[in-house]
């Protein structure tokens, strides 16, 4: 006589299970690097402060040419701290849906996407409003991503990483000729956005963080709300229908999320990649794969990375500065070819 | 008629990086017989193929065709000695059925690469004992699953060897078309000569259709012979883990293995009953 | 008699094949006569033909001797190289979206080249296009090594490709936007790709490398196209695998590199000169030929469309790059028309 087995609930998923006292640890780690990478981002730079001049600035004990630099580096840090933990949430949530490890905004051309819109509406439109260019880069994202999508998904086997990937570099390539064949004739145009290519959280201030921070929030709760969704997921869409999860809905209110964070946050400080590839990777070592815990880890460990590549491209090459998207890209990459290496064939 | 070539496997070890799959393996392939070989899955039988068929280079040993190395023939004699059939063979798109078999005289094609008629007769002569001269304009991607692994076998048959090894040439197949497929390489045995060397995972047509069977267990043989002498329950136990009956197949005279199952085996069946024939 | 239906088969692909590349071949002198004669002033093939015969024709000599001619050869050998040298990637990968330029072979070149113009400021072109040759040699190797483990896997090696690319990206990026004097021209033609300034000395180098290497793959081309087959097979039939691979890979990136020295890496034309060769000849036998036409076509079409059919002249890596853009689209709709697989 065999028993019955009870269907798991789609939360027991993680395995092997960590104690919560790891997970927990880990997590407070985390908020410690985060921490003193925001201390760091508001220490250096070109001129590099000193501790005593950081608390005073906050304090408003006294005044002088280190609070200055502090309370300028302020609205930078806070960008860099929300722009990275958007890429690490929105990295997250793409590799969770397409189930595939080396998914990112930029390998699958989401950022191009979301660059090629607001180009086209500021050329042809003649947009101006900030906000509306963050709405117009998360339309660009998301037709982007589902055209990716749709491409990688051609021939046999279906939406391959190998294929994504090759789809999403093809697409980057296509798009960003769109944008050449658009900014040329218009050379005003075309300088700001050559800088803004690169991606960067400089320029940034108050009113810009305050213009993003919606969109962020809203991405930010839709993701965090899929967290359960994203762990039956992991187990194939046959596997996660059985078990009772609506595999579609929540493919697709997730992939929105992800889509609206990553459209915000390439509006406000250009396109940004691998720190989407790499956090997923990086937490999923101290946290397991989870996503109640993992998705949290990956806003936190993203906003220190971002920090932390911004910080370094300010120091390495002063006084002038390497814009976080090359160090992210330098850094970033490497990274990739080692997950590459290290994955087994048959999983790409 | 083929000439009969010889081809050995003496004291090979096989392995994929650290991970070694096969130890210290002899065998003899008889000449001018269908050979199976079997095991559980990721024993090492298809390494072994792999091994023989030139693709992988062993660590220690070595696979010898008539008296000589294998890895140091010069590869256009081997390819027209050694013809292989792998596991999952990509068919170009769009490509006909005769353009694909004709890829088979590769081996035979000069430096100028001209077509002789020696090759066009070959090439005729492969479709036609594999039944597919009618599908020869037919793109190879719109034929059935029998249809497409017959074209497959024309081209290894194009390739005139001696001696024929295939990977698994039945999975995937339903059970008409995999009868098929063993039937034609059956006759191939038979009307040829050639030498042929097949993995197979169904247990009951290896025992049907093979001449020699090898069982292969944790890379190393477990036990080669005629069916009939080694083909038992004793066998199955160790090489496959699972209890059953073996009894004489009313339809062919060959070993038939039926498994001891959990249910529908009856409360008092504990240990197989010899049956006598 | 099925000898006879073999024979028949046979002999109907490589007429087939033989009319494709005809037509082909007489394109391309077409699209090259029209480069030389479409322009702000048009000149009749007559006056063409003088110049190219060597007599002077007063204001044809100029315009079509020194800055068409140079342009339209140019034009077509950038285009042949790229175009063979991307059917030869995408068929020993497997791949179609496998291009050298996307997977990083381009970029190593424009990067050094980049390098060399912006922050050494080499004014010697020689110099610059020698340093490209060798970054796109080393950037081969480098993505090799770094895809062998246990030997070579396709997969792996696309991917790495990918990865080295984005990091060759974001540097010539960098480089161009920190340059001290950014000249809008130089740093169109390293990243997109550009006819523009065309002069017999940029052609030269190509040239040769053309004519060495194009025979160089025309030999491997049989081997090549067994390995389509699989790998397996293909050993199995007598290719040696291994070694086919390194010389038509060497024979590829060396055509990449030399092409994307003299005009900056045109995008698209190594990705779509293969499978529209293959959609043209189907599979009546080898694409090399047909594809480096295809690829020599694209570019001189594209060129003019780039030159004269918008109110500005853009450089002819951008409509390759929209061309590349469309035919990705047309892929889907296809697809969805046919309900059926690539």
């Amino acid at each position: 006589m065999t028993t019955l087995v009870a269907p798991q609930r789609s939360s027991d998923v993680a395995t092997p299970r960590r104690p919560v006292t790891a997970r927990l640890a880990w997590l407070g780690v985390v908020a410690v690097a985060l921490l003193l990478a925001a201390v760091a981002s508001v220490a250096f730079g070109s001129r590099v402060v000193s501790l005593h001049e950081i608390v005073s600035a906050f304090t408003g004990a006294e005044d002088g040419i280190g609070q200055a630099a502090v309370l300028g580096r302020l609205p930078r840090t806070i960008l860099a701290l929300l722009v990275g933990a958007t890429l690490g949430l929105a990295g997250t949530v793409l590799q969770a849906v397409t189930r595939n490890p080396l998914a990112d905004p930029q390998v699958l051309g989401i950022t191009s996407g979301a660059s090629l819109f607001v180009v086209a509406a500021i050329a042809f439109i003649g947009l101006s409003s900030p906000m509306a260019y963050i709405w117009v880069a998360i339309a660009g994202a998301t037709v982007a991503a589902l055209f990716v999508y749709a491409i990688g998904s051609l021939g046999r086997g279906g939406p391959t990483p190998l294929k994504l990937a090759l789809a999403g570099a093809a697409t980057s390539a296509a798009f960003t000729a769109l944008v050449s064949a658009i900014l040329l004739p218009r050379i005003e145009v075309m300088d700001d956005f050559r800088f803004w290519e690169i991606g960067g959280v400089g320029g940034a201030t108050y009113a810009k963080v305050a213009l993003v921070a919606p969109f962020l929030a809203v991405g930010t709760l839709i993701c965090l709300v899929s967290a359960r969704g994203l762990n039956a997921l992991a187990l194939g869409d046959d596997v996660a229908a059985g078990l009772g999860e609506r595999v579609l809905r929540t493919r697709l209110v997730a992939a929105a999320g992800a889509f609206i964070l990553c459209g915000a946050a390439t509006a406000v400080a250009g396109p940004i990649g691998f720190v989407g590839l790499v956090v997923p990777h990086a937490c999923r070592l101290l946290v397991g794969v989870d996503h109640r815990w993992l998705l949290p880890c990956s806003a936190l460990v993203g906003a220190t990375l971002l920090t932390v590549a911004d910080v370094v491209g300010r120091v390495v090459a002063r006084p002038s500065e390497v814009d976080v998207g090359i160090v992210t890209a330098l850094v970033g990459a490497p990274v990739f070819i080692a997950i590459v290496r290290r994955l087994k064939v048959r999983a790409l | 008629m083929t000439d009969t070539h010889v081809l050995r496997v003496e004291g090979v070890t096989l392995a994929y990086g650290e991970r070694t799959v096969v130890e210290s393996l002899d065998l003899l392939v008889p000449p001018g017989q269908i050979t199976a070989i079997i095991g559980a899955n990721a024993c090492g039988k298809s390494t072994l193929l792999r091994a023989m068929s030139r693709l992988l280079a062993p660590r220690r040993g070595r696979v010898v065709l008539d008296g000589k190395d294998l890895h140091r023939l010069p590869t256009r004699e081997v390819a027209r000695t050694l013809g292989l059939l792998p596991q999952s063979p990509i068919a170009p798109e769009g490509i006909t059925v005769s353009d694909l078999v004709a890829r088979g005289r590769h081996p035979y094609r000069g430096l100028l690469g001209r077509w002789t008629a020696e090759d066009d007769a070959a090439v005729a002569r492969a479709l036609d004992l594999t039944g597919t001269a009618d599908l020869a304009d037919r793109p190879v991607d719109e034929l059935s699953g029998g249809q497409r692994q017959r074209v497959w076998i024309a081209m290894a048959l194009a390739q005139e060897t001696d001696i024929l090894l295939l990977d698994e040439p039945t999975t995937f197949l339903d059970l008409s078309h995999q009868v098929e497929v063993l039937d034609l390489l059956t006759d191939l045995n038979r009307e040829r000569g050639t030498t042929i060397v097949m993995v197979l995972h169904d247990l009951n047509l290896a025992a049907r259709y093979a001449d020699h069977l090898v069982a292969v267990k944790a890379g190393q043989v477990y036990a080669a012979g005629a069916p009939e002498t080694v083909l038992d329950a004793q066998l199955v136990r160790e090489v496959f883990a699972m209890n059953s009956q073996v009894v004489t197949d009313p339809v062919s005279g060959r070993p038939l293995v039926l498994p001891i199952s959990r249910h529908h085996c009856g409360a008092d069946r504990r240990e197989p009953v010899a049956l006598g024939v | 008699m099925t000898a006879d239906v073999v024979v028949a088969g046979r002999v109907r692909r490589a007429r087939h094949w033989r009319l494709t590349v005809s037509i082909l071949a007489v394109a391309v002198v077409v699209a090259f006569a029209l480069s030389l004669m479409i322009g702000r002033t048009f000149y009749g093939p007559e006056e063409v033909l003088r110049v190219i015969a060597g007599q002077t024709v007063p204001g044809a000599s100029f315009t079509v001797g020194v800055l068409r001619l140079p342009r339209a050869v140019l034009g077509m050998l950038v285009g042949f190289a790229f175009g063979l040298a991307g059917v030869t990637f995408q068929t020993m990968l497997r791949n179609a979206l496998a291009a050298p330029d996307i997977i990083g072979i381009s970029s190593g070149a424009s990067a050094a080249a980049v390098f060399a113009i912006v922050v050494l400021q080499v004014s010697s072109a020689t110099t610059a296009s020698v340093l490209a040759i060798v970054a796109a040699l080393v950037t081969a190797a480098l993505i090799y090594v770094l895809a062998y483990k246990d030997g070579i896997v396709g997969t792996r090696l696309i991917l790495i490709g990918i990865g080295i690319s984005a990091i060759l990206k974001s540097l010539v990026s960098y480089m161009i936007i920190r340059a001290a004097a950014w000249d809008l021209q130089t740093a169109m033609r390293w990243l997109t790709g550009s006819l523009n300034g065309a002069t017999w000395s940029r052609a030269l180098p190509l040239a040769v490398a053309i004519a060495v290497f194009t025979p160089v793959l025309l030999g491997q081309a049989r081997h090549l196209d067994l390995l389509r087959l699989g790998d397996d097979t293909a050993a199995a039939l007598g290719v040696r695998v291994g070694r086919t691979r390194l010389v038509v890979i060497l024979a590829a990136v060396a055509l990449i590199a030399f092409a994307t020295a003299a005009a900056g890496p045109v995008a698209f034309v190594a990705l779509l000169s293969g499978p529209i060769a293959a959609r043209i000849v189907g599979s009546a036998g080898s694409l090399l030929v047909p594809a480096g036409l295809v690829g020599a076509l694209l570019v001189l079409v594209s060129d003019l469309i780039a030159q004269y059919a918008f109110g500005t002249r853009y450089p002819v890596g951008v409509i390759t790059g929209v061309v590349g853009a469309l035919y990705l689209v047309f892929l889907l709709v296809r697809v969805n028309r046919s309900g059926g697989s690539l």
